[in-house]
């Protein structure tokens, strides 16, 4: 009865989507923010995974909600709003940062990027206008939600450098990691940031809604002869586990969907602690996050390492060589010690650059220390086994490339290594 | 009746009565249901009044049903399905609109077409909902103690409730302090800037009540509509496949399974008593029923001040009977329609017309429908909860065709004058009228109308004052106060005369909780 009306779509489609919508011979969509976006274009994402890795993809990332902010009070707002200090992002300088609600409980985690003195770009997971709004009270500052009107391309990967230079008008040859330019693309106005969600080399390209498939095909164009693959969500996901990246509803909850306490995180027990500055004056959730310092927050976040071993060994115990997760999981996985529940893993895959089965996991803080042997729970063949990890500082995959300059390959750390302390530098803009 | 004599009679087969009886007929008592009607299920029937065209009377949805009442009798396995009921679509008088689906992804982009804002807040509101209709929950599900007792069982019960409240944390016992006192209208206020969706969201609070969205106490009511949803996957919150009768008849079926007897056409005209004690009933035909146990699914002041001597109860209670609101203020449209009706706002017979369709598009516009009442005149511009069953339920008309149920308010029982024929058609016309102002189709559709005013409802369904709930759910009239202080336990003055009908807690709707905490408190009574 109702099936002769067409009604209109339940599903948006973003500013990309004719083009994308062409090219995902998949049929694999995911929804994101209400957006429809590819899963994987191709029928696996192997390749699409490799071309972030070893060449470069181009990654639809216009469901992002983002907010501009302006006014003469923009910084003071800001530096209410975030945990880290806003008066010292230069101009053009752009921070990863998480913000909390008034007991320093995570609410989102996103980009701030300064486009002038007076004028910020703020990206986020999820809805945040409200709250911005709520902040800003009493402060001569200007939220407006772009989030509609400005669509967002990720083109990471080794080669993205490369392909970009060939279209921009701008040199990139000086754009720092977390820095960002205003280029033309192909004769195309577009805000050039060195950003991503891949732990890799990487930009994100921000422009008009109108303006989306005329920069996509040039830069596929441009990319052609480098490998340049268009990646879905389902590569990006194996690529931020790698990159220790924490996912808003996936590894940990907004504080304010929290039903109860416990669904809460502060920045500390996701391990971005290196983004609080206590000393810098009053933000939202200060207090509460000074005495979360003093005291030692309860959990961490950390990376956890299968021993190939021991999940060798569960499935050769029953005959079977060994299934490992080619597609991310997200779903709540118990961690013990000694056969205590000691904390849960909330992602993980098997990582195909490092050939090792890794997982990002909520440990109580006692357990959290790196080389910790735990036990996952795994189900291997229908039946609930533990297996043998270890925890691993994250990221899991940090290649130099990912912070340096052209020329300077190599100089600022060593692929898979961590630094030593304070700031790890897979989770950002740190350093 | 040749069958051994019943150790309970239920006066009333409406769904609460039904619950008590099946509840007391599975702990092993001989259970007689008696009901007036030709039909069971009281406000809850479903009945074809015009051929082909099945009428969900009264009740309309399945909202409060209690899950462990599903669970306990089965009612799965008696014929009840519950079909979702997912949207809400409030059309506006500019031919815009507001749908909430059950979509979340889609509600937010609809509530975003409105205001960012509320498309944001409307989480954050669901969220704090959900948590204090977590904590309201388990006092819904437990008789409510005496605050006046000192007996020791109400002193443990009013200390774990105590408890209960301390344990919710300062920000949520502020937000329920808030829910209890304020209006609607200025809680949600505090929320949302969006008319449309106050207005449709505070309606809940108003339905059943003679009160008005700005009237304070009426932002409790809110809660009750995520109790539902609480209960997420189980859906005990929908539309019942082949009418709210359905339900009824699947209790009814349950209680019939445990060897409960249900007579229809069978008016009981007294509770017989003899020093204090309940011991049977009168038939209006003049038999007389003998039960050591009688409970009594009818509403507190029928029970009270018709079914019983005045000498039987003491001065003190038939004084607060007396006093316990029970005016109504709804009236109920039923049609049969020859087709979809199509609306300005959001032409066309799609998924919108599969929820409910509520006509409040300002608070003022409801507030105003208010005023109307308050001075003894039904609503020239009521508020309307529509729901088309066919559209759902094919099955509840002819293929191609429709029912409409229109839920309306206000229409109150004190009608300046006094409700009569000529009233009656005036004020289904003001319903028929504005209603096309929004779906102009619709009076072409019409094949057949019928109009309940609360008098009708008194007549028909013997609900004192044509009042659905059973008495106002007004926060004075709940809890240990419904339906009188002292008096909220299901016990009565009299000793074995229960009551089990929505004016005992927790309340109206069809939830069927008042019956099956009767029968506990029947059942435990019986084992001293």
């Amino acid at each position: 009865m109702c099936l002769k009306r067409m009604e209109a779509p339940l599903l948006r489609g973003t500013p990309l989507h004719p083009r994308t919508s062409q090219l995902c011979q998949a049929q694999n969509w995911r929804r994101w923010a209400g957006y429809v976006v590819a899963g994987s274009y191709e029928l696996l994402h192997e390749r699409e995974y490799f071309a972030i890795r070893t060449t470069a993809a181009l990654i639809d990332v216009s469901p992002l909600y983002k907010y501009q902010v302006t006014g003469p009070d923009a910084e003071r707002f800001l530096n209410r709003l975030i945990p880290r200090d806003v008066e010292r992002c230069a101009v053009h300088q752009v921070l990863y940062t998480p913000w909390c609600d008034d007991a320093g409980k995570v609410i989102d985690d996103g980009t701030v990027a300064r486009l002038d003195p007076d004028a910020f770009r703020l990206t986020s997971g999820e809805p945040n206008l409200r709250w911005l709004q709520d902040v800003a009270a009493g402060l001569a500052v200007t939220i407006g939600d772009i989030s509609e009107s400005l669509a967002a391309l990720a083109l990471q990967g080794p080669a993205s450098r490369e392909i970009l230079q060939r279209l921009s008008d701008a040199s990139l040859a000086d754009l720092r990691f977390f820095r960002l330019t205003h280029a033309l693309v192909a004769g195309i106005p577009t805000t050039i940031t060195r950003t991503g969600y891949t732990g890799d080399l990487g930009y994100e390209l921000w422009v008009e809604p109108d303006q989306a498939i005329p920069l996509w095909d040039r830069l596929t164009d441009a990319g052609a002869g480098y490998g340049l693959l268009p990646a879905g969500m389902l590569a990006l996901d194996v690529a931020r586990i790698e990159a220790g990246l924490p996912l808003i509803d996936v590894d940990y909850i907004p504080s304010n969907k929290a039903l109860i306490e416990q669904q809460k995180s502060s920045p500390y027990e996701l391990d971005l602690g290196w983004t609080v500055r206590l000393d810098k004056g009053p933000f939202v959730g200060r207090q509460a996050l000074v005495a979360e310092e003093a005291r030692g927050p309860a959990w961490r976040f950390t990376g956890l390492e299968v021993a190939w071993d021991s999940i060798e060994g569960l499935y050769a115990e029953l005959g079977l060589p060994p299934a490992l997760p080619l597609t991310a999981w997200r779903v709540s996985v118990p961690v013990y010690s000694k056969g205590e529940q000691v904390g849960y893993a909330t992602s993980g895959c098997w990582s195909p650059i490092l050939k090792r089965y890794i997982a990002l996991a909520h440990l109580r803080s006692a357990w959290a220390e790196p080389g910790t042997e735990l036990e996952m729970e795994v189900t291997v063949e229908h039946r609930r086994r533990r297996a043998a990890v270890r925890v691993v500082r994250k990221p899991f995959f940090d290649p130099p490339r990912k912070r340096a300059l052209p020329g300077a390959e190599g100089v600022r750390g060593v692929s898979g290594s961590a630094p030593a302390s304070g700031a790890p530098s897979g989770a950002g803009d740190a350093g | 009746m040749t069958r051994a004599r019943p150790d309970a009679v239920i006066v009333g087969g409406g769904h609460n009565g039904l619950v008590n009886a099946a509840y007391l007929a599975r702990a092993g008592l001989n259970v007689l249901v008696l009901e007036r009607r030709h039909v069971l299920g009281g406000a809850a029937v479903t009945e074809e009044v015009f051929p082909g065209f099945r009428y969900c009377v009264c009740s309309y949805v399945v909202s409060l049903l209690r899950p462990e009442i599903i669970r306990d009798l089965d009612l799965a396995r008696h014929g009840l399905e519950i079909l979702p009921l997912e949207s809400t679509f409030t059309p506006l008088p500019d031919g815009d609109h507001l749908v909430r689906w059950a979509d979340h992804d889609r509600t937010r982009q609809e509530i975003h077409r409105h205001s960012h804002r509320d498309a944001e807040a409307y989480d954050e509101f669901g969220r704090l909902m959900v948590q204090l209709a977590m904590a309201v929950k388990p006092v819904l599900e437990m008789a409510p103690p005496d605050p006046a007792s000192w007996r020791p069982r109400n002193l443990a019960s009013m200390a774990r409730l105590a408890g209960h409240f301390r344990g919710l944390g300062a920000e949520k016992l502020a937000a329920l302090v808030k829910l209890m006192t304020m209006s609607s209208a200025d809680f949600l206020d505090e929320w949302f800037e969006t008319e449309a969706l106050k207005a449709t969201m505070s309606a809940s609070g108003i339905i059943g009540t003679f009160l008005g969205p700005r009237s304070p106490g009426t932002a409790y009511v809110l809660l009750h509509h995520y109790m539902g949803e609480i209960d997420g996957a189980f859906r005990a919150w929908g539309f019942a496949r082949g009418g709210t009768g359905a339900v009824s008849e699947a209790i009814a079926s349950a209680a019939r399974g445990f060897g409960a007897r249900v007579r229809t056409e069978a008016p009981v005209e007294r509770i017989l008593t003899r020093g204090g004690r309940a011991v049977g009933v009168l038939l209006a035909s003049g038999e007389e029923i003998e039960a050591p146990i009688v409970v009594s699914g009818v509403d507190p002041k029928r029970t009270f001040l018709d079914l019983l001597e005045p000498e039987d109860l003491p001065r003190d209670f038939v004084d607060a009977i007396r006093r316990f609101r029970i005016r109504g203020s709804s009236g109920k449209v039923n049609l049969a329609l020859a087709g979809a009706p199509s609306f300005t706002a959001l032409p066309g017979d799609g998924a919108h017309l599969r929820g409910a369709i509520s006509i409040s598009p300002t608070v003022e516009y409801l507030e105003r429908a208010y005023d109307d009442a308050k001075y003894g005149a039904f609503s020239k511009r009521p508020y309307m909860d529509i729901v088309l069953p066919s559209m759902i339920d094919p099955g509840m008309a002819p293929p191609g065709r429709h029912v409409m149920s229109i839920f309306v308010q206000y229409a109150p029982y004190e009608l300046d004058g006094g409700w009569n024929d000529a009233r009656r058609e005036a004020f289904g016309d003001a319903v028929i009228d504005t209603l096309c102002e929004y779906a102009p189709d619709l009076s072409d559709l019409i094949l057949h109308r019928q109009v309940l005013t609360p008098a009708d409802m008194e007549e028909t369904f013997g609900l004192t004052g044509g009042n659905i709930f059973h008495g106002e759910l007004s926060l004075h009239q709940l809890f240990f106060l419904r339906p009188a202080p002292g008096w909220a336990d299901y016990r009565t003055p009299i000793a074995n005369l229960y009551l089990c009908g929505s004016g005992a807690h927790p309340g109206g709707g069809v939830c069927g909780a008042p019956g099956r905490l009767a029968a506990a408190r029947i059942l435990r009574d019986r084992r001293r």
